[in-house]
């Protein structure tokens, strides 16, 4: 009996041990900013693995119960909602853990549309910018965000704009005067800069004039510009059109430095005239050399 | 059956909720609330919404099955990429996963003006399922806000990011 008493005593002396060896438990942080440096604590005994497993990143870690459980900077990077659960023996235990963006901007994902346009236009150009950390996780905490326009001669529009849902929007107008502009997203001294070609607009008008040249006339234009004074650039085509009667005939001629020129037949009593896109020029009757 | 379902309803007073066929997650969608951006077009908003629902079934099947060729179908970009670190990883831990999604609250939140990204959130309730080999780990009902970003493609449109949040 005293055998038997002596035995069950050594067994239950043994048992807590044995089950807490095989039953632990962590205590998580609320959030970890991505890529920091973090431990996780553990009570009870014994040996396991921690897994942390979401659809952006999935690691595993082994663990020694009672001693916390430490990651590294750049460990746990991706920002997101995880399932970390800890095994040991047979023992499981699950909680959720939430990673956030880091603070600080690393990257600036800018979509600057188009890339090139016609002068003088209305909010003709957007800009998105979506702020990055350095694990491209896109940052959701409001931050300002300036968007610069600026041509050769200096800053012509800036916007600052608080981002939302981790991005930031503006449009700018083109400017007057055709050119290279430059498009700059700035946050901090984090910059990303665009290229937006302004080319002139339409002819603001056009002028012809005609002179006979044996049995042909020449025609020719005047230098063509848009309604802002930009030149109208070389090979956009300009079609002449010459009507006698009810016969027509047309002639498209490409700008070459900002005038275009055509011999046509010379019939008295023709009128010719010019065109270029959607603007119509003058038009003049031919009267034989008057 | 789903989509169509969507689809006919769409036309529909918004905010609604679709009654899910089975094994199809309910879905609500809340009118767009743009940051003063380019209007939504309801074709494109259907569409978008579309190629979003389907990117979850993406999700849980190349996650599940390890295989990151399946995320082609309607990831690209940082979303593609993550994700498949994620296939590679789980991959070396002899894991898989499974991300069962039940049901969707879905707003359009930003739609660029030249039209080449949309932004929603959309608040999820799913079941992640992580199994090492054929032991399931662990089975927990999630409830999370996700901010998704989708950029269009030749016929359909893609998810570029795709991320819980905790605001």
């Amino acid at each position: 009996m005293k055998v038997v008493l002596a035995s069950l005593i050594a067994v239950l002396a043994v048992l807590p041990t044995s089950a807490r060896s095989q039953s632990g438990s962590m205590t998580l942080p609320p959030s970890v900013p991505a890529g920091s440096a973090f431990s996780i604590p553990t009570s009870g005994n014994g040996d396991g693995y921690l897994y942390i497993v979401g659809p952006t990143q999935a690691i595993k870690q082994s663990v020694h119960l009672g001693n916390p459980i430490s990651f590294s900077a750049g460990d746990l990077y991706s920002a997101g909602a995880y399932l970390a659960i800890l095994v040991t023996g047979s023992s499981t235990e699950t909680q959720q853990l939430v990673v956030t963006p880091a603070d600080k901007t690393s990257t600036l994902g800018f979509i600057a549309k188009p890339s090139r346009l016609p002068v003088g236009l209305h909010n003709g150009i957007s800009g998105t910018v979506y702020l990055f950390d350095a694990y491209h996780n896109l940052i959701l905490q409001p931050t300002p965000v300036t968007l610069q326009l600026s041509n050769a001669t200096g800053v012509v529009q800036s916007r600052t704009v608080e981002t939302r849902n981790g991005l930031a929007w503006s449009e700018m107008d083109s400017s007057a005067k055709e050119g290279a502009a430059k498009f700059i997203a700035k946050v901090g001294d984090v910059t990303s800069t665009r290229i937006i070609e302004q080319v002139p607009g339409d002819p603001c008008s056009i002028s012809i004039t005609a002179q006979p040249d044996g049995g042909k006339v020449k025609v020719q234009t005047a230098p063509i510009h848009d309604c802002s004074g930009n030149a109208i650039p070389d090979g956009t085509i300009v079609t002449f059109t010459e009507t006698i009667g009810d016969k027509q005939s047309t002639v498209d001629v490409p700008l070459k430095q900002g005038i275009a020129r055509v011999d046509m037949p010379a019939y008295k009593g023709s009128k010719i005239s010019v065109a270029s896109g959607v603007v119509a020029g003058n038009e003049i009757l031919w009267e034989g050399g008057r | 059956m789903m989509n169509r379902l969507f689809a006919a309803s769409f036309a529909l007073t918004a905010p609604f909720t679709l009654l899910a066929a089975a094994q199809q997650p309910s879905v609500r969608v809340e009118p767009p609330q743009l940051q003063g951006s380019r209007p939504v077009e309801k074709q494109t908003e259907v569409s978008v919404i579309r190629d979003y629902l389907q990117s979850w079934k993406t999700l849980d099947t190349a996650l599940n099955q390890n295989d990151a060729s399946a995320l082609d179908a309607s990831f690209v970009g940082t979303a593609r990429d993550k994700l498949a670190s994620t296939i590679e990883e789980q991959t070396a831990l002899g894991l898989h996963t499974r991300y069962t999604a039940e049901s969707h609250d879905l707003q359009i939140v930003f739609y660029s003006p030249e039209g080449s990204s949309i932004e929603l959130i959309d608040t999820v309730e799913y079941h992640e399922q992580v199994m090492d080999h054929d032991k399931v780990l662990a089975d927990k009902p999630m409830h999370q806000r996700f901010v998704v970003v989708l950029t269009p493609s030749q016929v359909s449109w893609r998810v570029r990011i795709f991320q819980a949040s905790s605001q």
